[in-house]
């Protein structure tokens, strides 16, 4: 399916890449930030949860809050609410730094932790001060999990609910409004076509939609199967199968364990075509329950590669450039 | 390799609902009484040892299917009242436990223990388990109210602090506090005594680790001197505020209204401190128990395998007892076999020729049939690769268990109490 959106994808200004644990976020948000610097961008790609695992698939060392060019085109960033205090502070508030940090990091710090969003509007008031400041052309960002993510797109919001005024409470405002712009700010969740992700998924679907105002402007479904079999060549394989033994003495080996593997991955994948076909229908509804319409959903192959890194991350590069038709 | 476009509708052709992958015998599950006594060095042993079993790990493993399928095996063999506390389970899971909508919209499962009926597994196995199953699922912001309750030194702070706007704020969303209500709400259940052994699914943390800290954190966090003076300042008006760095900073940044928030937050939480720190330092001995266990649930995939291998050092560095390690969905192993491979190599390369000679007999289209047979061995050396990624990343897991448990790729879902046993009946040995 292409983007059958009128505004494409990559052509946003900030793109927050979400997903369940495990189904290749942090791939997909380099996929996407390799793809838009392969096509003339100058992309900050930043991860949140400073593992350092997406430098990593560029084949760099871990990356600080500063940032450093990974690939042609593409800055890399770690996010570290600390630094982004010590920034906000100096560039916003115009407080003398130096001379206050100590107790302030540890007051501010303590608060917090007690205060649900100060951490988070810390993260994302970094990000969305990287769109305004306009040094770059698109931030990618490697964001939290789709348990956490709508808690920090909202957080914004739920300062402002919460602050009634202060300086920060004059802060948000002009945030929420780079969030609230679809031409400028989209959610991408990533899932796998299995039962816990794609639950996941369209539950996430609905909080994105009535807790926060960011848009989820794409699904990736990663590790699609391919199908092993076309019309008519399943009952010549159950045919074969059925046969093993002859094709067993054809062969001068045990064919048992070739054609059992071709029984797991048929299997394997009607399960999963039957989730995928549940996303489908889970988005639909999701949208037309609120009269919009469904995020397009691209697909990503499964990768039979001998290791993750570079190399995958490209393949998924060049599989969700063909999805989104470029 | 092209995406290939999923088209559910185009095979709808029997589902095959065989379980396991072939290679690895599935366990009879018709008889719940053990064949002699469990055997050390498998899952099995440890489970019917320990009162605790805590599974954890990265997101997208199966913890909590893990966490289900193990209490399910210890309440079936071992006769044992089993609870298991689980953390926000897929609707399917509360269906494959057989516990039916609570009319409600939810599915049955609540912050209250259930009992799971013995008809749920008489439908699966035929027999009744030994013992006694039970289910609960965490609610953050209930676990949270009825800790209030009970701390509270009277009925005016408990109703101010459940009405505080930055506690239900806390409670309902804070992140950090699943961690520390999950840690708490264990220890409440293992203090009543109530069960043999209670398996506990972990919620799903940004760093695996965290929840281990969580009652020293939350102990740490209402010790801290900060608070104390941010109350105390609060508490007695003498002390001009304005006049303080701290206070202007802070009231620039955040607005007076808020801070007063906080500081009630505060003051009125400082009366069930020491409630509270007492409960986090026996939640913290609780972990490290010798009759508590971790069970770190992974799959073979790099992210994974590096996170579980992170936690289970990080339990070890803490003198916390690594019981085991569960690899889950891996591949059959016959997927990494030299022969197999070469032969599919075969296969590949001579379809056509094998086609003609196989077709006759069998009567099939002969282009169709090598078609077939060129795709069976295409996907045995594609899958053969991932099976032989899989075996190197575990090769690479260094810190070692007591227990290490391999579970093959189940190719259909979980879902029903059949499948539970019959995951468990794979960790089992």
């Amino acid at each position: 399916m292409a983007d059958a959106r009128p505004f494409p994808l990559l052509d946003r200004r900030l793109l927050f890449v979400t997903g369940k644990g495990g189904t290749g976020k942090t791939t997909v948000a380099a996929a996407l930030a390799q793809l838009a610097a392969g096509r003339g961008k100058h992309v900050l790609a930043c991860e949140v949860d400073a593992k350092g695992d997406l430098a990593a698939l560029f084949e760099a060392a871990p990356t600080d809050f500063a940032g450093r060019e990974v690939a042609p085109g593409v800055v890399a960033m770690s996010m570290d609410t600390e630094a982004s205090l010590r920034e906000y502070l100096k560039l916003q508030l115009r407080i003398p730094v130096a001379t206050r940090l100590g107790p302030l990091a540890r007051a501010l710090d303590f608060v917090a932790a007690a205060a649900p969003g100060v951490r988070e509007i810390l993260t994302v008031g970094k990000l969305c001060y990287e769109v305004r400041d306009r040094s770059y052309d698109l931030v990618v960002v490697d964001a939290a999990a789709t348990g956490h993510i709508v808690s920090q797109l909202a957080a914004p919001q739920a300062i402002n609910d919460l602050v009634k005024v202060g300086l920060i409470r004059s802060q948000t405002d002009w945030m929420l409004e780079i969030l609230s712009d679809p031409r400028r700010t989209g959610l991408v969740a990533v899932t796998t076509p299995e039962e816990m992700p794609v639950n996941e998924t369209l539950e996430l679907a609905g909080r994105v939609r009535s807790e926060t105002t960011v848009e989820l402007s794409a699904v990736v479904v990663n590790r699609v199967l391919p199908e092993l079999f076309g019309l008519h060549e399943e009952e010549v394989f159950d045919e074969v199968s059925a046969h093993g033994e002859e094709l067993s003495k054809l062969l001068g080996g045990d064919a048992g364990p070739l054609l059992e593997g071709a029984r797991l991955a048929v299997t394997m994948r009607r399960t999963r075509a039957g989730h995928l076909q549940r996303l489908r229908q889970g988005l639909a509804s999701e949208a037309e329950s609120s009269g919009a319409s469904p995020p397009p959903v691209l697909y990503v192959p499964y990768l039979f590669s001998r290791a993750h890194g570079l190399r995958s991350m490209r393949q998924v590069a060049t599989a969700l450039g063909e999805e989104l038709g470029l | 390799m092209t995406p290939s476009r999923p088209s559910p509708l185009a095979r709808a052709r029997r589902s095959d609902r065989s379980g396991a992958a072939e290679s690895d015998p599935v366990p009879q599950l018709d008889d719940p009484a053990p064949s002699g006594r469990p055997k050390e060095g498998t899952l099995d042993g440890l489970v019917a040892s320990k009162e605790i079993v805590i599974a954890c790990g990265p997101g997208g493993v199966g913890k909590t299917t893990a966490a289900a399928a193990t209490a399910a095996m210890a309440a079936y063999h071992h006769g044992d009242r089993v609870l298991v506390l689980t953390i926000d389970p897929a609707r399917r899971l509360a269906d494959a436990l057989g516990l039916t909508s609570n009319g409600r919209g939810g599915h049955g499962l609540g912050n209250s223990e259930r009992r799971i009926p013995d008809e749920v597994f008489r439908a699966a196995t035929g027999a009744s388990p030994r013992g006694e199953l039970w289910a609960a699922m965490l609610d953050t912001k209930e676990s949270w109210d009825a800790l209030v309750r009970r701390h509270a030194p009277d009925a005016r702070t408990r109703d101010k602090i459940l009405a505080n706007p930055l506690y239900r704020n806390i409670s309902g969303r804070f992140v950090q506090s699943h961690d520390y209500i999950a840690m708490e709400r264990l220890y409440e259940l293992h203090a009543q005594g109530k069960y043999d052994l209670i398996v506990v699914d972990t919620p799903p943390t940004r760093n695996a680790i965290d929840f281990l800290d969580a009652p020293a954190r939350m102990s740490e966090f209402f010790s801290s001197r900060l608070l104390r003076w941010l109350t105390a300042s609060y508490r007695s008006r003498v002390v001009n505020l304005a006049s303080r760095p701290f206070s202007q900073v802070a009231d620039r940044i955040l607005g007076t209204e808020f801070l007063a928030d906080i500081a009630e937050f505060f003051i009125l939480f400082q009366s069930m401190y020491s409630g509270f720190v007492e409960r986090a330092d026996a939640v913290t001995r609780l972990l490290a128990d010798r009759r508590t266990t971790f069970l770190v649930v992974s799959t073979l995939e790099a992210t994974p395998v590096r996170e579980a291998e992170y936690f289970a050092r990080a339990l070890v560095a803490r003198k916390l007892p690594l019981g085991a390690i569960v690899l889950n969905k891996v591949l059959p192993t016959y997927f990494r076999d030299r022969d197999a491979a070469s032969l599919a190599e075969q296969l590949r390369d001579s379809a056509g020729s094998l086609a003609e000679r196989l077709g006759g007999p069998l009567g099939t289209d002969r282009d169709l049939t090598a078609r077939v047979l060129g795709e069976v061995a295409e996907s045995f050396l594609n899958f053969g690769v991932v099976a032989r990624r899989e075996a190197e990343q575990q090769a690479e897991l260094a810190t070692r268990p007591e227990v290490l448990t391999t579970v093959p790729f189940f190719d259909a879902d979980i879902v029903d109490m059949e499948g539970l046993l019959r995951l468990g009946a794979t960790m089992w040995h």
